[in-house]
């Protein structure tokens, strides 16, 4: 049931490529349609924040087994500032620069975990899980 | 494909969104409604995104934009046919879009529209 697969994200285009991937990989896990959406929409989020404040990276889609629970984990990894206050930019409204401040909260709403690892001049990788 | 096509109907533009927009499609689909509501002096704009399978954060911002810059040049925006599915993530993430009339589908959104535009012309008269 689908290999991991490694999507680059260097520009706008790849935040849609991200975005079609993890849809089709959760079709293919037969996630409710409602799922696909809170995927796909908190993949888009974290896709751009990669772009725009991580200066790029690339995004890492896999299928993980729990039991009988399958589900999809993707992982965004960029080089860039890093999050100096992590529940700082956790909070609704919090920016730095051109976004809404949504994505984090807002992304983490719409997953089942949500984990974050930033260093300051090193770069920031979140992974989100939702299962089907 | 680099530009959604905008269609005037009387006094109103229509636009139905069919791809997948990344952000730069987006934001000329903003310029664009914009520049056509001033050049054509529109009253009403209908935004069909019955195909429409995501709003992120950047497009539901892009949709509020339009909705503001239309009222500030005198015009109605509505947004019709977002699909449940969309709906039940853009709360969840938190997009209240602020400022955005919406309708269950585009028949609906034009009777909108037009009742909008026809209680316009009567406090104007």
């Amino acid at each position: 049931m689908g290999e991991p697969e490694v999507l680059p994200i260097a520009q706008e285009a790849d935040v849609v490529i991200v975005r079609q991937r993890v849809r089709a990989r959760s079709s293919e896990l037969r996630f409710s349609l409602v799922d696909q959406t809170k995927l796909v929409t908190a993949a888009s989020e974290l896709a751009r924040n990669a772009l725009i404040y991580g200066g790029g990276g690339e995004a890492r889609i896999e299928t993980l087994t729990s039991g009988a629970r399958r589900g999809l984990r993707v992982t965004f990894t960029d080089n860039g500032p890093g999050i100096p206050n992590i529940a700082e930019a956790m909070r609704d409204g919090y920016t730095t620069g051109v976004g809404l401040g949504l994505g984090l909260g807002g992304a983490k709403r719409l997953v089942n975990e949500f984990e974050i690892d930033s260093v300051v001049g090193r770069g920031t990788r979140i992974a989100i899980t939702r299962w089907a | 494909m680099d530009r959604i096509p905008i269609l005037k109907m009387g006094r109103c533009l229509l636009v139905t969104i069919q791809v997948d927009m990344d952000d730069r499609l987006a934001t000329t689909l903003q310029d664009d409604l914009t520049e056509r509501i001033a050049a054509t002096g529109a009253r009403g704009v209908l935004i069909d995104i019955s195909s429409v399978e995501l709003v992120d954060s950047f497009i539901g911002r892009m949709l509020a934009n339009v909705a503001a810059m239309a009222r500030v040049l005198d015009a109605t925006t509505v947004v019709v046919g977002m699909q449940p599915a969309v709906a039940i993530t853009l709360v969840e993430l938190g997009l209240e879009l602020p400022g955005i009339r919406t309708a269950l589908n585009v028949e609906r959104g034009m009777r909108l529209l037009r009742e909008a535009l026809g209680e316009q012309t009567t406090a104007d008269g």
